[in-house]
């Protein structure tokens, strides 16, 4: 018995998320999808679309405005259904942990739809983690900012080398149980208002 | 039994009886830990009262009365044992259309009538010319903005849907669309009306109060599971936005509830552009500052009592605009939705002011009238719907019928 492949619509302005979502239904064996990141003309697109399964951020603030053209929508032919089953109170439970809604076409066998939810709802959760991720990245990079120009101001306020400038922050670090960078930056506001102070 | 209250709410003036709840130290003081969560749209605070990440919600007057008729998508059985007070709400049109309306003799006082009159020669004429049809903005389709804008247009024989278009936009980019010409009108709670005049994209033409001076607008939704769970923590949370709400009116608090308001975690929008609805006082269109007594009300004149006909009216509209089908069951569902003897139970104890009646005529005493009550004396009233009908609960069909006598077709439909 042949299926024809259903027709996946992710709705993210997060162009990163929806790439990745997209890659994993793809890997998953859904050839079919399409990405929209902004809402410009949505009723015509959605119209020409025809999805199957509409996937959106749950905290797209613009859902209201999606769910109101569901159901109004002359132009939008079949009636749109949230989730896969209203019964189904766990895969609803996970899609709204893992921060994503799922729109699914009324009528479709839930067998075929249970695992593009998942895997969608997989993706959703492998994005945080990367974000997550980006972001410790990030604070790291940022620390290690703060520690140089640290360095920097003892460095010409003292005359000392940067081997004895990164001693001096390490040992008050521990003297006052603080991170390094912590007691960097404590030093590079302190710096700032003072030469602010200094100023005519 | 926990008394962790999870509380959504959305960015407006009239989430403050929630998060001054909240943030005052009223739950506290009920020793309750209250914890309040801004939500981007109502369709996710409706999704996480059914997965139980809310308890409670800020939410607009007709969701509740949605959900148990089974109108939208995962909906949860819900009950409104209060409400978040009166009022809030402008109807704000681009400039464009505000000059076209001024040519078409609408007044700047915000007077509904003579603007829905002015309205209806200005789509009148647009259709003689065959420009293309007004898009106007509400929030949600089940919302009291959704229902008093559409009763203010029909009111002039405008036919929403037919004659102008619906959409629905999220308030916080109303006036981004508006700006951008997207929409040439909207109608959502403030501050988004008084933001959209301050950018210069908008000018306010009437307000909800001057279509319905005491009118329903927000509720404090329950889900009907927590709040059977535990009656003494329902009473509590109840006790704490009551009093959080009479504080809220007090004009001593103002500056304080813009502040608190502002903050990044609530509205998130600067003090000073939350003060107009806090103060009532919005721009008109000929740019003066206009006082407009009732176009924010949290507690005065019994504006947290969950009426039943309040529940009734917004059923009628539903019917009216195609969104139920009149039965005597669905009367039965939307009146059992709200709950009076929650209120009662909860807050007759400390003496807040208590209607003895759990509903009303609608849209009458036209002037402040002494009404039956205990814990205080109670005036309901001014009240009254811009075009002087009435609605008597006990009569809905007949309201009905008489609202949709010659007007034809009405369907809200999509951009």
């Amino acid at each position: 018995m042949t299926e024809t492949a259903l027709h996946i619509l992710v709705i993210d302005n997060d162009r990163l998320r929806a790439s990745i979502i997209e890659e994993g239904l793809r890997e998953a064996g859904h050839a079919r999808v399409t990405i929209i990141d902004d809402f410009k003309a949505i009723v015509r697109r959605i119209t020409e679309i025809d999805p199957d399964v509409i996937f959106i951020d749950l905290e797209n603030p613009r859902r209201d405005e999606l769910e109101h053209m569901f159901q109004v929508s002359r132009a939008v032919k079949r009636p749109v259904a949230m989730f896969v089953d209203r019964s189904d109170q766990a895969s609803i439970e996970a899609a709204i942990d893992a921060g994503v809604s799922a729109y699914v076409v009324d009528g479709l066998r839930k067998d075929r739809v249970k695992s593009i939810l998942d895997t969608a709802i997989s993706r959703f959760r492998a994005f945080d983690r990367l974000k997550r991720e980006l972001d410790t990245a990030r604070t790291a990079l940022a620390e290690r900012d703060v520690i140089d120009r640290a360095k920097g101001i003892l460095m010409r306020s003292r005359g000392i080398t940067e081997p004895e400038a990164y001693a001096m922050l390490r040992k008050t670090a521990m003297n006052q149980s603080r991170r390094i960078a912590e007691v960097a930056e404590s030093l590079v506001l302190a710096a700032g208002l003072l030469s602010r102070e200094g100023e005519p | 039994m926990s008394r962790n209250v999870c509380a959504g709410f959305m960015p407006l003036l009239d989430c403050a009886p929630l998060i001054v709840a909240a943030a005052r130290g009223f739950a506290e003081q009920e020793g309750l830990n209250l914890v309040v969560l801004r939500e981007t749209s109502w369709a996710t605070v409706r999704d996480r009262l059914a997965v139980r990440h809310l308890d409670v919600a800020h939410v607009l007057a007709p969701m509740p009365i949605a959900a148990n008729l089974g109108l939208g998508p995962l909906s949860c059985p819900m009950q409104v044992p209060m409400s978040l007070g009166f009022g809030g709400n402008t109807v704000t049109v681009s400039r464009a259309v505000w000059e076209a309306l001024a040519r078409e003799g609408a007044p700047a006082d915000f007077d509904a009538a003579a603007t829905a009159a002015a309205m209806s020669r200005v789509v009148a004429a647009r259709q003689a010319r065959g420009e293309a049809r007004l898009v106007f903005a509400v929030v949600h389709t089940h919302s009291a903005h959704h229902y008093e804008l559409a009763y203010w247009l029909a009111s002039a024989g405008i036919v929403p849907g037919a004659d102008v278009e619906l959409i629905v936009v999220p308030p916080s980019l109303a006036a981004a669309a508006l700006a951008a010409g997207q929409i040439d009108g909207f109608c959502a709670g403030e501050p988004w009306g008084s933001v959209a005049v301050a950018q210069g994209a908008g000018v306010i033409v009437t307000t909800k109060a001057h279509i319905w001076r005491a009118s329903p607008e927000k509720v404090l939704g329950v889900r009907s599971e927590w709040a059977d769970a535990a009656p003494d923590r329902l009473d509590a949370l109840l006790r704490a936005v009551y009093r959080a709400a009479v504080w809220c009116d007090d004009p001593a608090n103002r500056d304080e509830l813009a502040r608190l308001l502002a903050r990044p975690e609530y509205i998130g929008q600067a003090a000073e552009a939350l003060r107009p609805g806090l103060e009532r006082r919005l721009t008109a269109p000929d740019g003066t500052a206009h006082t407009v007594p009732d176009l924010l009300t949290f507690a005065d004149r019994a504006a947290t009592f969950p009426w039943i006909s309040h529940a009734l009216w917004l059923y009628t509209q539903m019917v009216r605009w195609q969104q139920a089908e009149m039965s005597a069951d669905g009367l039965d569902i939307a009146a059992a939705t709200y709950r009076p003897d929650l209120y009662r139970r909860a807050l007759a104890p400390i003496g807040a002011m208590m209607p003895s009646a759990n509903s009303k005529i609608e849209g009458a005493p036209a002037v402040e009238t002494p009404a039956g009550a205990s814990g205080g004396r109670l005036t309901l009233g001014p009240d009254g719907f811009f075009d002087g009908r009435i609605f008597d609960p006990e009569n809905a069909l007949a309201y009905l019928e008489s609202l949709q006598t010659g007007a034809s077709a009405q369907k809200i439909s999509g951009a």
